[in-house]
């Protein structure tokens, strides 16, 4: 057990991986020589050379397409996109052959990729370097979609992710790279993917969130506890393929539910959460679903950036607002 | 309206092929000498010493430090440079720079019937037959299809026509054991490959199962977004490297999917890690109705291989032969760890881009009667006749035979769609296994459907 970042998890996710199976490939740009822009690669062209670890010409669209290639024959290559915000060259090749091969051939061929990319506000970048777009990812069948909110399940959903035999889209909120430390086991662990879990219990009022969002959740939830409300707050981890028990379930005991995602409101994540509440437990409901989300604008150049953001104080008015009503 | 047959190379000077051969007069009308190297002395100018040419840190992929086809003369332009250098960095000097590059054109059976004896693939006679027997029935599959199409019976679908023998003169220079990465009109190397007809016509009527590559064969299924299979090969062939299977990857597309951004990406990825691909180029003249020449300013798909530092080669590719010759040169050159090829095979699709296009409001009868002369088909059987390995009345046989093996493909075609009616079926190889929301859907789906049949047969009126 050692305490470390998301940063060092993720490293030790990928160093134990690329041990244990020789087929475990790491590509992208700058991801070898240099370790990746935020080091998560860090050390592994050493470990395991360059015909493993390889810095690609700067292309998305064939660091995706040749891991789909890599994919059919044998091969479990991790990618990064640099940023999230430059996938979108590659969108074309996840969504239609990485999401697709495995239909498309009826099962002779499937993709076990993983795109890694870095996503969401937060750490002052420039423009394209923001953006929080795991709706378009997780509105695709045959992707899976995942987005760890701390060191130690981003460790876990990692491994699951380079095990998976579906193409896995893995989102690594930066705000959380470095702000805070886990202790994370030196032993293998594993969280499995399509799995969202209680990480506060209470029974007033259900918090539901993701990523970066997790800590300011968690946050909104202290500081309701001073006033004696408990909040259960629930991690989603995987977005796609989504895992509703755990806050179906809460919202049957809570009656209340907040939802928050930094990704803009219209057509957000807390949409699908919300129906599947509304399908689920319904008649448990004592007031309407709220939600925290990033606005429907762009995201702010950096100075403004927290203005777009939610933040603990508004998630706890939101729980507040959920609670007043009878 | 008559454009050039083949795109010229008005800036480029040719000269025989250093290989002791020496071709024959130009004929009228023809469209290239057999075999010539085209040395492309492309001429950079450049302002200012651009610095060293710079020592990469460690060998890299190539395994050879400043590789590329920058040859010695930069270095001696570099040198030139600095001895301006006593012009205390006030004047930037001028200097070119010569890149040294070999492009190779190539026919071997060309449209005269002349046949160049030196290049002359070594195949046996029993080969030949059944590479005229493959393009016959590929033509006589699609005329059916074209048929099928208009009955209604089956849905859209992109004819080979014309390029049956750029498709063969390639796929037949891979094994079993290499992979195969098609577009959607490669219907000829799919039936090479052992892609049985039936499957075929499934995948036109719209079933799933069509898409399914037979089992054993390594072949991807046809990816219909216009050169987006490209890198794909690259990847395959990354892979195949990595685990040093001795595979090779033929990848298929045409002239318009070399505008696309994964035709660069996939060509110059696989020229920086020397991936084993031959990227096969059948410049068919037409993306639908857009000329090539507005496809692209370069006068050749092939240059474009300069660009990217790999082996490139213009084919004839109404020439069988002459694209056997090429395509087994690339993957001789590939299975031996040299990288991947470019080549460019000068085609022309005689038929309709798919059967929702209509030709004539884009081009005219004379440029498609030129073609049709140049017919692949035709060519090889005369080839063959005047080497007595296929006389009149084998050939006649042939069709015969031909015809048969289509319609039979169609009976059986019908008789498989009347069994794939399961509409369950459209919930399956999603992912590996089911998620429960998913398979939520799927129980709610069967519940509807069982609901509807039953009103449909009046059970549901009783109650």
């Amino acid at each position: 057990m050692a305490e470390m970042t998301m940063i060092q998890a993720l490293n030790l996710a990928l160093h134990q991986e690329m041990g244990n199976d020789e087929s475990v490939l790491v590509l992208g740009e700058d991801v070898a020589q240099s370790g990746g822009v935020f080091r998560v690669t860090d050390g592994l062209k050493d470990a395991y050379g360059g015909q493993r670890v390889i810095d690609t010409p700067l292309a998305e669209s064939a660091i995706a397409a040749t891991s789909i290639g890599m994919a059919i024959n044998g091969l479990k290559p991790v990618c990064e996109m640099q940023f999230s915000g430059f996938s979108y060259y590659a969108m074309h090749q996840l969504e239609n052959h990485a999401a697709r091969m495995r239909w498309r051939s009826r099962g002779r061929y499937h993709v076990p990729m993983v795109a890694r990319m870095p996503y969401g506000a937060g750490v002052k970048a420039l423009e394209h370097h923001s953006e929080s777009k795991e709706a378009w990812f997780a509105s695709i069948p045959g992707l899976k979609m995942v987005v760890p909110s701390g060191p130690r399940v981003a460790r876990g959903l990692l491994v699951s992710a380079i095990r998976d035999p579906d193409p896995v889209v893995f989102f690594e909120p930066k705000a959380s790279y470095r702000a805070f430390k886990e202790d994370v086991p030196d032993d293998e662990e594993t969280v499995a993917l399509g799995t969202s879990r209680v990480v506060r219990e209470g029974e007033d009022v259900t918090i539901i969130a993701y990523g970066a969002m997790l800590r300011r959740a968690l946050q909104a939830a202290e500081s309701l506890a001073e006033d004696g409300i408990e909040a259960e707050v629930i991690d989603v981890m995987t977005i796609s393929p989504l895992d509703d028990a755990p806050f179906t379930e809460s919202v049957r005991r809570t009656g209340r539910a907040v939802i928050v995602h930094e990704a803009q409101r219209s057509f957000g994540p807390a949409g699908e959460i919300a129906f599947r509440i509304l399908e689920r437990s319904f008649w448990w409901l004592e007031a309407p679903i709220r939600r925290v989300t990033g606005y429907d604008v762009q995201v702010p150049f950096f100075a403004r950036e927290q203005a777009y953001l939610p933040d603990a104080d508004r998630i706890e008015r939101a729980a507040r607002s959920a609670l007043s009503e009878e | 309206m008559h454009r050039p047959t083949v795109p010229g190379w008005p800036r480029i000077t040719s000269r025989p092929a250093g290989r002791g051969h020496r071709m024959a007069a130009p004929a009228m009308g023809r469209m290239w000498p057999n075999r010539t190297t085209t040395s492309v002395g492309l001429v950079v100018v450049r302002t200012g010493d651009i610095g060293p040419q710079r020592a990469r840190s460690d060998p890299g992929p190539r395994g050879h430090p400043g590789s590329g086809p920058v040859s010695g003369d930069a270095e001696d332009a570099s040198a030139q440079s600095r001895t301006d250098e006593t012009n205390d960095g006030g004047c930037m000097p001028r200097d070119e720079m010569t890149i040294d590059v070999a492009l190779e054109r190539l026919v071997v059976l060309d449209e005269q019937d002349e046949v160049d004896q030196e290049l002359l693939p070594d195949l046996d006679d029993e080969f030949l037959r059944r590479l005229y027997r493959t393009m016959l029935l590929s033509r006589r599959f699609d005329e059916r299809r074209l048929k099928l199409q208009r009955q209604g019976r089956i849905g859209t679908f992109a004819p080979a026509i014309g390029q049956e023998a750029a498709q063969l003169g390639a796929i037949s220079a891979i094994d079993d054991d290499d992979w195969f990465v098609p577009s959607y009109r490669d219907t000829t190397a799919a039936i090479w490959r052992g892609t049985p007809l039936w499957g075929l016509l499934l995948y036109d009527a719209g079933h799933n199962e069509g898409a399914e590559p037979p089992e054993g064969q390594k072949d991807l299924p046809i990816a219909v977004p216009v050169g987006s299979q490209i890198p794909h090969a690259t990847g395959l062939g990354f892979a195949a490297r990595y685990r040093d299977t001795g595979e090779v990857v033929l990848t298929m597309f045409g002239d318009g999917a070399t505008s696309e951004g994964d035709f660069h990406e996939a060509v110059n990825f696989a020229s920086v890690h020397e991936t084993p691909v031959v990227f096969f180029c059948q410049n068919n003249q037409y993306a639908i109705s857009t000329p090539v020449e507005l496809q692209t300013g370069s006068h050749t798909i092939v240059q474009k291989a300069v660009a990217y530092g790999v082996p490139g080669i213009q084919v004839d590719g109404n020439d069988v032969l002459g694209v056997h010759v090429a395509a087994r040169e690339a993957v001789e050159r590939a299975r031996a760890g040299q990288g991947p090829t470019l080549i460019e095979a000068v085609t022309y699709r005689q038929s309709v881009h798919t059967t929702a296009d209509d030709p004539s409001t884009y081009r005219d009868e004379e440029e498609e009667q030129e073609w049709m002369e140049r017919d692949p088909i035709d060519r090889l059987a005369r080839f063959l006749r005047d080497r007595e390995i296929l006389d009149d009345d084998r050939r006649q046989q042939l069709e015969d035979e031909v015809g048969e093996e289509v319609q039979a493909a169609w009976q059986e075609g019908e008789q498989r769609m009347q069994e794939l009616t399961d509409p369950l079926e459209i919930f399956e190889h999603v992912y590996a296994e089911r998620p429960a929301y998913l398979e939520e859907q799927r129980e709610a789906f069967r519940r509807d459907h069982e609901a509807a049949q039953q009103n449909s047969t009046g059970k549901g009126d009783d109650g």
